[in-house]
């Protein structure tokens, strides 16, 4: 087994590196200009830093029990972070949360762009219609 | 939604495959793996697939292990680089906004794959799925702290990337074949077909 | 260790005190919507640090359904943001 030591010093890190991730989401939240980049910041603690936390519980308390939940916690929260973060981003690019000012390159507003001349209007719940022509712009 | 693409015929074995997922996970929020916690996992999975009736999913029923590791590894890798870069960028004082959003074209047909790609570029920060177009495999993804298009054309490589390690892990061989084939071959073949 | 947990509780609040600083003055709802997703994670964080320090496992149910939560919440307000702006 490993010295009671060592193991402090890796909770120690792990709990760190986790704060931080936190941290740098909060300032991410401040110092980001608009919704989608809003979001790159909030995905950052909900994978490392909880991936980091739930290996300091595990270092500290190394039993079967432990791991099998704290593997459901992570992989739950593998599975739902991404949805719940391309919900927003399509409500967000949808409701027009953004600011376009900022995008080098939107390569989504030309397809949307061309299925609006082709007749029909973009679908407002499922996938905009499929651009007829050549990749947009590429 | 979309309309059905494939059959409604979903292989006994995937079904199975799925099925025992549920109740691992069920095991696995009690945290113990005895005969009470099985049996009532099974009986809870029998009643949500009931229940809760979900578009069947395919399987390709084909699944290499050393892929799979090189895939989940690479993912770890990639989530613990792209986290920091995406701290440092929060940090950084110089830090001016621009970013993109781009249109990928997958080449895999398979809508297990497709979701998975989606997941895992999602999962990496500095880049988030924000449309799918389903019939095209065109996922729309917006990408954070891109200054010019070198950097675009590098992101769009790495999602290949990423598709690439997928399809070798759990994908169908048809799949296996496509993108071992240059990308601009098949995208256009799949373009012309529409 | 002393100094750790202290370094981790400054970091850990003030990426909470930020969260909720969007939270309150956020300029749209999906703002405020990102933020609290931000603000429960960080709870998460906060509750299995305590976990790690103190050897204990008995809050990991808690993480769990604050999760679930926080997954529900942020998916039914993108949802009834994506209605809103049908009509």
């Amino acid at each position: 087994m490993i010295s009671d030591d060592i193991r402090e010093i890796i909770t120690v890190v792990l709990v760190l590196v986790s704060a931080l991730m936190c941290f740098a989401a909060g300032v991410g939240l401040m110092r980001f200009p608009d919704v989608l980049s809003r979001l790159h910041a909030a995905t950052k603690p909900q994978i490392l830093g909880l991936m980091a936390i739930a290996a300091a519980v595990a270092v500290n308390n190394a039993t079967i029990a432990t791991f099998a939940l704290l593997t459901a916690i992570i992989i739950f929260q593998a599975l739902t972070a991404p949805i719940t973060a391309h919900m927003v981003g399509r409500a967000a690019y949808r409701s027009d949360h953004l600011r376009r000012d900022l995008l080098i390159r939107d390569e989504l507003s030309d397809s949307v762009d061309r299925a609006e001349q082709d007749g029909a209007p973009p679908a407002p719940h499922g996938t905009p219609p499929a651009p007829r022509d050549d990749r947009p712009s590429g | 939604m979309s309309p059905e693409s494939g059959g409604r015929r979903i292989s006994a074995r995937s079904q199975i495959v799925l099925f025992c997922g549920l109740v691992v996970l069920w095991c696995l929020l009690w945290g113990q793996f005895t005969v009470l916690s099985v049996v009532s996992g099974v009986v809870l999975a029998v009643v949500i697939s009931l229940l809760f009736y979900l578009p069947a999913i395919d399987l390709s029923g084909r699944i290499n292990i050393w892929h799979t590791a090189v895939f989940l590894v690479r993912l770890l890798v990639d989530i613990a680089r792209a986290s920091l870069d995406v701290a440092w960028l929060v940090i950084d004082p110089r830090y001016k906004p621009s970013s993109a959003i781009l249109a990928i074209a997958l080449d895999t047909r398979s809508d297990l794959i497709m979701t998975w790609t989606a997941e895992a570029i999602s999962l990496v920060p500095g880049s988030i799925v924000v449309d799918v177009d389903r019939q095209e495999s065109v996922l729309y993804v917006h990408v954070i702290n891109v200054a010019d298009d070198d950097g675009l054309e590098d992101f769009r490589a790495s999602v290949f990337a990423t598709e690439k390690r997928l399809v070798m892990a759990i994908g169908s061989v048809d799949d296996v074949w496509r993108v071992n084939q240059p990308n601009e071959l098949t995208r256009s073949v799949r373009r012309g077909r529409n | 260790m002393h100094i750790a947990i202290i370094v981790a509780g400054v970091l850990f609040g003030t990426g909470a005190v930020a969260a909720l600083y969007r939270v309150i003055r956020g300029p749209s709802l999906l703002d405020r919507v990102i933020a609290s997703d931000v603000f429960v994670v960080t709870i998460m964080c906060v509750l299995a640090a305590e976990m790690a320090f103190n050897s204990h496992t008995e809050t990991l149910p808690v993480l769990l359904v604050l999760g679930a939560f926080a997954f529900v919440g942020s998916v039914s307000f993108a949802r009834f943001m994506a209605k809103q702006d049908q009509t």
